[in-house]
């Protein structure tokens, strides 16, 4: 294969905005997903892409706006989580199981009867790099800046929040305030990639970057950072392979993740085996 | 209860009567009058009145369930009394040493990261600036942590993990730190280095107020003690309170008092019958367990 047949699909405008999308959300849910990893809430991306489904083919029967609409349910969604979590004895993960799913459940019911709105069932449950319009990727980008610019105006918030939340309220950080926004910005970064990764698969593009990045450093910032870079680099290869070996995108980009995982996972293993010997001959 | 606490108290922790006027001014830094607390059931904390004063160095002991981690975030400001109020001194700022078995040790934070998310004023930028990180290597070396900055906090040592998270309460510029069961799974030469550190600090004028249940590792060497059972039963010096009848109302069973070496020893006077010779055994076993962890 040479350059041309690398850079023939960047003819096309639809894979260019694809690779936009992919590079940007990849990278977006790679930085938010370290959140959402270090706050043992993985199981919650994957209830609220679900629950964000019912919220979007909702919104369509109502007649209001997709996003908003489907924005807004999911961080009801969320809350409503929390609350059931308060004030009844019943686990989070099971009140996360009870209610995304029924949300979800709504919007399979709602889309089989009256349509789906905007796109099709299969591409939001899947992804589709062909419904990726321009407004899409001016979507992904709005809400990368707005995710970037909460981290980074929080930084010390957030931390403080995700290590050590009751200490946090205790010394005057606004916990509560901290956990309503990050709900804000974890639904808007699910509804902005919902068109490209699939509803089904929007979990693995927030986990994988940040486990891969934790197994690799020790220190919060560095983790940041190389689950941004490791979730731009996963979309954008992924992008690029599912072009040429003609594979969905969505799944091509879990696939470049789980694959990083897996290289990682071993040759970690390796140096610490080895960083352990060392330190005994010393 | 409020007599039996007050004919034994020292000059520092006193009845609150008068209190209100002492907060402003005065040495005062908590207040605590007739608060009650509870998790919308039973009551955990009865008519609790306790004064925390400029300097104190205070340890809350009692059984568990006593209250004791109640009362600390009662003092913290983390819970609001049902009844009563608590008065804190205007701008006084707290710290905060959460048990060891609650710190997620997984977490990906180095030391200088973790001292660093506390920053409670100024420009709280998501970098550590250089006149920053020289701040936070001052806080380090104050507690005896010169050059572990960039470690992380798992690989650390128990004493110093302690010491990172009083060096996160430091950093904040808190006046007063509380530290929950801050010995709680230490072997007793990281239980001493805590209580120096800890001294050391109290002598620098720092407020400290721990709880433990440790009355013979911890308890005895502390200048002040506070007694709780649900409600205060006592509260004062250890010679003025460890006596049998303030140690049978707070702990619900009768207690031996020894004395060794000039230092007061607790014992469990526990009652007679086959059970006692097992919880002896149990008991001694665990000491060594401890011990060689």
């Amino acid at each position: 294969m040479n350059l041309n047949d690398l850079l023939d699909p960047y003819q096309f405008e639809f894979f260019r905005n694809g690779v936009y999308v992919a590079s940007l959300a990849g990278a977006l849910c790679g930085l938010v997903g370290c959140y959402v990893v270090l706050r043992n809430m993985s199981y919650i991306g994957h209830g609220l892409s679900h629950a964000i489904f019912g919220g979007y083919a909702a919104a369509g029967l109502i007649g209001v706006n997709l996003f908003l609409g489907a924005g807004v349910w999911g961080v009801v969604t969320a809350l409503a989580i929390g609350g059931i979590v308060r004030r009844r004895p019943i686990g989070s993960d099971a009140a996360i199981g009870v209610v995304t799913t029924g949300s979800f459940a709504l919007g399979i019911a709602l889309v089989e009867r009256y349509g789906s709105p905007g796109r099709s069932a299969d591409s939001l449950l899947f992804g589709n790099v062909l419904g990726v319009n321009s407004t899409d990727v001016w979507l992904v980008a709005g809400v990368s800046v707005a995710a970037v610019a909460f981290i980074l105006l929080a930084y010390r918030q957030l931390l403080f929040t995700t290590f050590d939340e009751e200490v946090a309220k205790a010394t005057g950080v606004r916990t509560t305030l901290i956990d309503v926004l990050m709900m804000v910005v974890l639904s808007a970064t699910v509804l902005a990639t919902m068109n490209v990764m699939g509803v089904t698969l929007i979990s693995a593009t927030l986990v994988v970057p940040a486990v891969v990045a934790r197994m690799l450093t020790d220190s919060f910032s560095t983790m940041l950072v190389i689950a941004t870079v490791l979730g731009a680099v996963g979309g954008f290869a992924g992008m690029n392979l599912s072009y040429h070996h003609d594979l969905p995108s969505g799944s091509t980009i879990v696939l470049v993740g789980t694959i990083m995982f897996l290289v990682v996972f071993v040759a970690g293993g390796r140096l610490r085996r080895r960083a352990g010997t060392e330190r005994h001959a010393h | 209860m409020r007599s039996s606490v007050d004919s034994t108290s020292s000059t520092r922790l006193r009845s609150v009567e008068g209190g209100e006027a002492a907060l402003p001014g005065g040495s005062a830094l908590i207040d605590v009058e007739s608060a009650t607390v509870d998790y919308g059931g039973d009551p955990v904390l009865v008519d609790i009145d306790l004064t925390i004063e400029d300097g104190d160095f205070i340890g809350i002991v009692g059984p568990s369930g006593s209250g004791k981690s109640t009362l600390l975030r009662l003092l913290l400001g983390s819970l609001k009394p049902v009844s009563g109020a608590v008065r804190r001194r205007p701008g006084l700022r707290v710290g905060f040493v959460p048990q060891v078995e609650r710190i997620d040790w997984n977490f990906p934070v180095t030391v200088t990261e973790c001292v660093g998310m506390a920053r409670s004023t100024g420009l709280r930028t998501p970098w550590i600036g250089r006149r920053e990180r020289a701040a936070i290597r001052d806080v380090l070396e104050r507690l005896g942590l010169h050059g572990l900055a960039d470690r992380h906090i798992r690989d650390l040592s128990g004493g110093q993990q302690q010491r990172v998270f009083l060096a996160r309460a430091l950093y904040t510029g808190a006046g007063v730190v509380f530290l929950d069961e801050p010995t709680s799974g230490l072997d007793v030469r990281t239980r001493h280095e805590v209580l120096h550190v800890l001294s050391d600090l109290n002598a620098d004028g720092v407020t400290i107020v721990l709880s433990t249940h440790d009355l013979n590792g911890i308890a005895t060497h502390l200048p002040t003690l506070v007694c709780l059972h649900g409600e205060l039963i006592g509260a004062g010096a250890p010679e003025d309170v460890l006596v049998p009848d303030v140690l049978e109302r707070t702990y619900g069973s009768p207690m031996q008092l020894l004395e060794h070496g000039g230092m007061r020893v607790v014992v469990d006077a526990g009652p007679a019958g086959s059970i006692v010779p097992f919880r002896r055994r149990a008991s001694a076993e665990e000491r060594v367990g401890g011990a060689g962890s």
